[in-house]
């Protein structure tokens, strides 16, 4: 405590998300303190350690506040340098600054950035600015004001009204009205002496999406606040959060989280003295993306085989122990202080008619800014991509924007100035799902992507209903085929059968949305397809089996003086040639893995 | 026979069923891998039957029934990643150990896998090996990766 009333000159605060931490963000605040005590510096400046700040791409991050000054990827070795410099004297070091693709000049603070520029921070409100590990700095950005004014000043029918009137929609992927499903679970009956349960859903499965991940590693407490609202909205005094297995840290942050809020008397018994009691225990996947489909983390949660069952009975009325269960995705629960505390009318001025609020996504794949946003809904995609997202690197031209993980689709080029909310995504084939956005250039194959997500799917299917298991794996097959140069024309037809009866007859939503990927990618690159079947050919030259790679003598000499890179890299010894003289490729032994085109600096290795 | 370490946990959660698959992760965490032995204890004390305990499992991918190698080495296969040309970084690790993904080296040190999405797309195309990431690889950075682990 006496450190917290100690007033600091500066506070340095170091982004310590998982794509930082990876990127050694605690090595570099161990040098930083090391460094800051070295100068003298200990009682002037302050480091402090915070949650994803969001522009992963450029990490690992330190944010000088007062300033706002924005420093990235930074090393070990600049540390001593950035410390004398700014912080002994005063001259904030450009050369650490972020400079944008094609620019010169650095910008030094971090709301002049573009990425930074166009977003609206709701469920991401407190990002970059308190420790998650300490309850204090949420409370001292307001934190649990929202659920003491529910506890003490609002009836259950009032917060619920409030959830109808703000729009907010579910923001796990179906978008379902959050307050109409409270209603539900608040009308529905209890056969077990009223009990009703809560449950946050955190099992974040779609690969290339981490913005759950993201709010219960730097923000845990925002979900809990909503949590113990949605309890007192619904009558539950028992909530479960149900986080993936393969996130550590947010596991680790928000038991912490639950310990604290209990010490301060704000989860528990008689919380704040409302006399409303309500308690959160953490469940731990056990890595089956199908458990992201409620009915199946409901029987995960039970300590069953994570299988789907039908639905009706939706959860609302039979869920967990076959009581009335509301089921919200992580950020729909981070949302709800905001809106209790700011009001319905607040929240809903912001969006779309249909689509209310901000939506985060994290944004990923071939784009310049890799990370985590948040934007208001009903901003067109071109406006993310290239004005928050910096565009695409190396200046390759954009091909498509894959929306949804492995339920959505491929958005083309052509639909760039489409709107993002939960309708127009839709019509456009795809979904707006929990938020992941990757991003493809020219060089992805979108028949090979359809092959991908089809080979998550099937993998990932549970094997209870046949038209997933089996119709997955035919679909599958047929995929592998094309890519491989061995697709008929047939198979297209095959391909659009299988995926209509499979979307009209899974049990559950991975089945139904898993032909998604396809249907999109036929919809708008049906000449990929066709090429890949006609010609044998990958347009991309992402397809391997279709590539032939060769050596151009001529440049191998002239200009790479016959460096013999690719024989020494060559797993299979494919390569024929001496050092100064001109390589080739021996195609039979060749297993295309394209290590020579890789490692090649001079362009000799080209493909066919 | 049960080993001391496999007690402890199953003798925590009594013969509560519904604890079953808790009752796994904490084994599968304590020993790396489901031991035989350890499942037919926690089916035996905690009165589940074995076909329940094996069908949990194998269901979820937190669980191995083979023993790990000493680093463990999860290839990402999520989207960012997989559009950045993360089979050819599995393709390249399997050549480079000579095992396939979901296997373990004859001396024990390495054992592959692909792993879903880990959630730093900033870094892809990234493996993991043990709980270090190494981020932007490329096939020709894959030896020099390995090396470090005494490959």
């Amino acid at each position: 405590m006496e450190e917290k009333e100690k007033a600091y000159r500066l506070h340095l605060m170091v982004c310590a998300g998982t794509g930082c931490v990876s990127n050694h963000a605690f090595e570099i605040k161990g040098a930083l303190e090391k460094e800051i005590k070295k100068q003298s510096l200990e009682n002037e400046v302050l480091v402090v350690t915070t949650g994803c700040n969001g522009f992963c791409e450029r990490g690992p991050l330190l944010v000088v506040q007062p300033g706002n000054i924005f420093y990235q990827q930074l090393t070990e070795k600049d540390i001593p340098h950035l410390v004398e410099e700014h912080f002994l004297k005063g001259r904030p070091v450009q050369k650490l600054m972020y400079t944008p693709p094609k620019e010169k000049t650095p910008i030094p603070v971090l709301s002049d950035i573009d990425f930074f520029k166009g977003q609206v921070l709701i469920a991401l409100r407190n990002r970059g600015l308190i420790d998650p590990e300490k309850i204090e700095e949420y409370i001292a950005r307001d934190g649990y004001t929202a659920m003491a004014k529910a506890l003490n000043e609002m009836t259950p029918e009032g917060i619920i009204e409030e959830i109808k009137k703000s729009g907010l929609r579910g923001r796990g992927g179906a978008g379902f009205p959050t307050g109409v499903k409270w209603e539900y679970v608040r009308n529905a009956p209890s056969t077990n002496g009223g009990v009703k349960y809560l449950v946050c859903n955190g099992d974040e499965g779609d690969p290339g999406a981490f913005m759950d991940r993201s709010i219960l590693e730097a923000d845990p407490h925002s979900v809990i606040e909503g949590m113990v609202i949605g309890a007192k909205a619904i009558g539950a005094s028992e909530g479960f959060v149900y986080v993936r297995n393969e996130y550590p840290l947010a596991l680790s942050r928000l038991n912490l989280a639950l310990k604290q809020a209990r010490e301060y008397g704000l989860l528990g018994k008689d919380i704040l003295g409302s006399g409303f009691n309500f308690d959160i225990k953490v469940h731990r996947g056990a890595g089956a993306f199908v458990c992201g489909e409620e009915t199946a983390l409901l029987h995960s949660l039970e300590g069953r085989l994570g299988e789907p069952r039908p639905r009706p009975p939706y959860p609302a009325e039979k869920g967990l122990r076959d009581q009335p269960t509301c089921i919200n995705n992580v950020e729909t629960w981070a949302n709800v202080p905001v809106i209790i505390s700011r009001g319905a009318n607040w929240y809903s001025s912001i969006g779309t008619k249909t689509s209310k609020g901000t939506k985060v996504f994290s944004l990923v794949g071939k784009i310049n800014n890799t990370g985590l946003v948040e934007v208001p809904m009903g901003i067109s995609l071109k406006e993310i991509i290239y004005n928050i997202g910096g565009g695409i690197p190396e200046g390759k031209e954009f091909k498509a924007v894959q929306t949804g993980g492995p339920s959505g689709g491929c958005i083309p080029k052509e639909k760039i100035d489409l709107p993002i909310d939960f309708e127009s995504l839709t019509e456009a084939g795809s979904m707006m799902g929990s938020g992941g956005m990757v991003v493809m250039d020219e060089d992805t194959c979108m028949v090979d992507v359809a092959r991908y997500f089809l080979s998550f799917t099937q993998d990932e299917s549970c094997g209870k209903c046949t038209p997933c298991r089996e119709g997955t794996k035919a679909m599958l097959s047929i995929l592998t085929r094309i890519t491989e140069g061995k697709g008929t024309e047939g198979d297209l037809v095959l391909l659009r059968d299988l995926a209509e009866s499979i979307k009209d007859s899974a049990l559950c939503g991975l089945g139904n949305t898993a032909p998604n990927p396809v249907l999109t990618t036929m919809q708008y690159f049906m000449e990929e397809y066709e090429t890949h079947i006609k010609d044998k050919k990958c347009p991309a030259r992402v397809c391997r089996q279709l590539n032939t790679y060769i050596v151009d003598e001529n440049t191998c000499v002239k200009d790479g003086r016959g460096c013999d890179l690719c024989k020494r890299n060559c797993a299979t010894d494919a390569i024929l040639g001496e050092k100064g003289k001109a390589h080739r490729v021996v195609q039979e032994k060749c297993i295309k893995c394209g290590v020579c085109y890789d490692v090649c600096n001079f362009n000799a290795v080209k493909i066919e | 026979m049960s080993d001391q370490r496999t007690s402890a946990i199953v003798e925590k959660y009594g013969t509560d069923e519904s604890a079953t698959l808790s009752a796994l992760q904490d084994l599968q965490e304590e020993h790396g891998y489901l031991p035989r032995e350890a499942l037919l204890d926690v089916s035996k004390r905690m009165e589940v039957p074995l076909s329940r305990v094996l069908s949990l499992a194998t269901f979820f991918n937190a669980f191995s029934l083979k023993p790990k190698g000493k680093h463990h080495v999860n290839v990402c296969m999520g989207t960012a990643c997989h559009v950045r040309g993360s089979q050819l970084i599995l393709e390249k690790l399997e050549r480079e150990l000579g095992i396939k993904s979901g296997d373990t080296t004859p001396d024990r040190n390495f054992s592959l896998d692909a792993v879903r999405c880990v959630g730093c797309c900033g870094l892809a195309p990234v493996i993991m090996v043990g709980d270090t990431f190494h981020g932007k690889l490329s096939q020709a950075k894959v030896p020099g990766v390995l090396k470090k682990y005494g490959k």
